[in-house]
């Protein structure tokens, strides 16, 4: 597949957040709010910036996508689904019994999901682990990682980049998708994070802040990012709005994981088609 | 009154009375606290949460710390209930509650929902096949899973009371009410929700309607049973399981797996007395995945069909 341009790219993350609404109101349960956040950012991965082959999924040289915060698997199916490692009509099977698309992603079940995950806070280490072993064996693949903003609450994440920092694994890239809501409010409310950008740095990351709604900048931020072998592993923390391209979603802590009912879902495509292009 | 009468088309959530319970609890004690991990409203302690805010604690997607947290305050003469799903509560926190809860035998209540296989479509890595084994594994440690709103409430009431480490397990969906709202419970001490003859059916939790069904089967085809509710696994009620020995056989039933749990603790005390044989319902030693939660009772076999086939099987064996 040729990288898509930014247009295209744009194109396509309406194709995403609508197969998220869409598989989320068939299977009447599943997480739209954090999945659509992390919308555009997937998009890009996965239809322009990851090296990897739908035909060929345990590739051992391709890039490889660590989804610590596993609830939203809805996001990384469309881009599974859309990139033809599952038939596209699969996708309406979320969470039912035989699917690959379990209600967290199981990488025995589902192509492409590189490590299964759901419970918070264990995805990250297991990326400095695939990171470690590139290093290692001098292979050009890199890791990717995607972190809920609540997640970092947990300690092991710490761990994790302590580690990332210790064997200066500059061929992993994390990315914290900031929405500022969790389960029970927002993370302020529940537990501040202060600084996250300061707090990888400390750590001995290279970070960047950038709108991760914003195709422009998170494209910028991928080249920019791309060739830098610095000895540093790098953090990108997205400003972003969960439910973000479904006017009743954005913002709203109640569709972290709820369902859409038939009218709901209607609107919600009409919002997608209607706001984002 | 005789249980295989009672109409139990009334259904509610267990994790529902374990928050319902913890709130009258709270306003009656000021020491009872509730530590939560950012899934209050799962779990239902928001009201808690709500009314109760100088006693009730977030800590944030940090379930370790949640424990710690918790024993630190139960050193205070408070006495907390960490609150979180039964997979996180019993593993991500397990080495915390061993070492700083069960290991000092500090007052700390360990209260999970989402127990079993009950978070059906999210799938086997939400679904807790293990909690209740790995608790019963740790000294100091009482296990505890109630069958219904009631009992469930009742039992929440005395964990608060007893002193101690306490594992209390509710579920996700909402299961037959069995008793009645004044109905007494005892930890430790099993309830006879039936008397019989041939054979013995041990349940605890959600599996304890589907038995009352097989039960009502069971005895339409002419064989009498004799029927507990397990509702505490640690300390085991002894006496009343070499009561159902003497029948000479045992179904144990639970949305647990067959090892370390119900099954598994039933067995021992029928090795230890050398008589009477065990046959264990449960979840086959495997993970589960996304499906209906009936579905997932179906590929292991907890289902009032095996109930009364294996009941039959038994009975048909003996002389
Ligand atoms: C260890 C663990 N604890 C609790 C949960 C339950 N849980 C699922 S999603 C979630 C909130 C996640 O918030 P955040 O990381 O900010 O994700 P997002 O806002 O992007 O959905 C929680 C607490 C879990 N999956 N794993
Ligand atoms: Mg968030």
């Amino acid at each position: 597949m040729t990288a898509l341009n930014i247009e295209e790219l744009k194109e396509k993350a309406i194709e995403m957040r609508k197969t998220v609404v869409t598989m989320v109101h068939k299977a009447q349960s599943g997480h739209p709010g954090g999945s659509l956040s992390a919308a555009d950012l997937m998009t890009a991965l996965y239809f322009k910036e990851m090296n990897i082959d739908p035909n060929n999924p345990d590739w051992e040289d391709r890039d490889r996508f660590v989804l610590s915060k596993g609830h939203v698997c809805p996001i990384l199916y469309s881009a599974l689904a859309l990139r033809g490692y599952v038939p596209y009509e699969k996708v309406y099977a979320l969470r039912e019994y035989g699917s690959p698309f379990q209600g967290h992603p199981d990488m025995k079940k589902c192509p492409g999901v590189d490590i299964s995950t759901g419970s918070l806070g264990q995805g990250l280490s297991t990326a400095v682990g695939m990171a470690l072993a590139g290093k290692r064996d001098k292979e050009n693949y890199r890791v990717f990682s995607l972190l809920g903003d609540g997640e970092c609450q947990e300690g092991q994440i710490w761990e994790a980049v302590q580690s990332a920092v210790k064997y200066q694994l500059d061929n992993l890239v994390v990315f914290v998708d900031f929405n500022n809501l969790q389960i029970d409010g927002t993370c302020d409310e529940i537990m501040p994070l202060q600084d996250i950008e300061k707090k990888f740095e400390t750590f001995g990351f290279e970070t960047k802040r950038i709108d991760g709604h914003s195709m422009e900048k998170v494209v910028e931020m991928l080249d920019e990012i791309r060739d830098v072998k610095n000895g540093k592993p790098k953090c990108v923390v997205l400003d972003t709005v969960k439910g973000r391209g479904v006017s009743y979603m954005e913002n709203v802590v109640d569709w972290h994981g709820a369902a859409p009912n038939d009218e709901q879902l209607e609107k919600a495509i009409v919002d997608i088609e209607g706001g984002l292009k | 009154m005789n249980i295989l009468e009672k109409d139990l088309s009334t259904k509610k959530t267990t994790r529902e009375a374990f928050g319902d319970e913890v709130v009258k609890l709270g306003k009656e004690d000021r020491n009872i606290y509730v530590v939560d991990a950012d899934i209050a409203k799962s779990c239902k302690t928001m009201k808690f949460a709500k009314e109760l805010p100088e006693q009730h604690v977030n800590v944030g997607i940090a379930e370790q710390n949640a424990a710690g947290l918790a024993a630190g305050l139960s050193t205070t003469g408070k006495v907390p209930f960490v609150s979180t799903y039964a997979v996180f509560g019993s593993l991500r926190m397990s080495e915390q509650i061993r070492q700083e809860v069960c290991y000092p035998k500090l007052n700390v209540k360990v209260a999970c929902s989402h127990g079993g296989l009950t978070p059906a479509s999210d799938g086997g890595s939400h679904q807790a096949v293990e909690d209740m084994g790995i608790y019963r594994s740790m000294p100091n440690m009482t296990v505890i899973m109630g069958s219904d709103y009631y009992s469930t409430r009742k039992l929440v009431e005395q964990a608060a009371e007893i002193y101690g480490p306490v594992y209390l397990r509710f579920t996700r969906g909402a299961i037959p009410v069995i008793y009645d709202e004044n109905e007494e419970f005892e930890i430790g001490k099993a309830k006879k929700l039936h008397e019989g003859k041939d054979i013995a059916i041990i349940a605890n939790g959600d599996a304890v309607h589907l038995a009352i069904e097989a039960t009502k089967e069971l005895e339409k085809l002419g064989i009498s049973v004799k029927l507990l509710d397990m509702h505490t696994i640690k300390p085991i009620d002894r006496e009343a399981v070499v009561e159902c020995l003497e029948l000479g056989q045992i179904i144990t039933v639970e949305d647990h797996n067959i090892l370390n749990g119900l099954g598994s603790a039933v067995s021992e005390v029928a090795a230890e007395e050398g008589k009477g044989k065990v046959k264990r319902i449960g979840i086959q030693d495997q993970f589960g995945e996304s499906a209906p939660y009936e579905k997932l009772l179906e590929l292991n076999g907890i289902t009032i069909e095996n109930i009364v086939n294996t009941a039959n099987d038994l009975v048909g064996v003996k002389v």
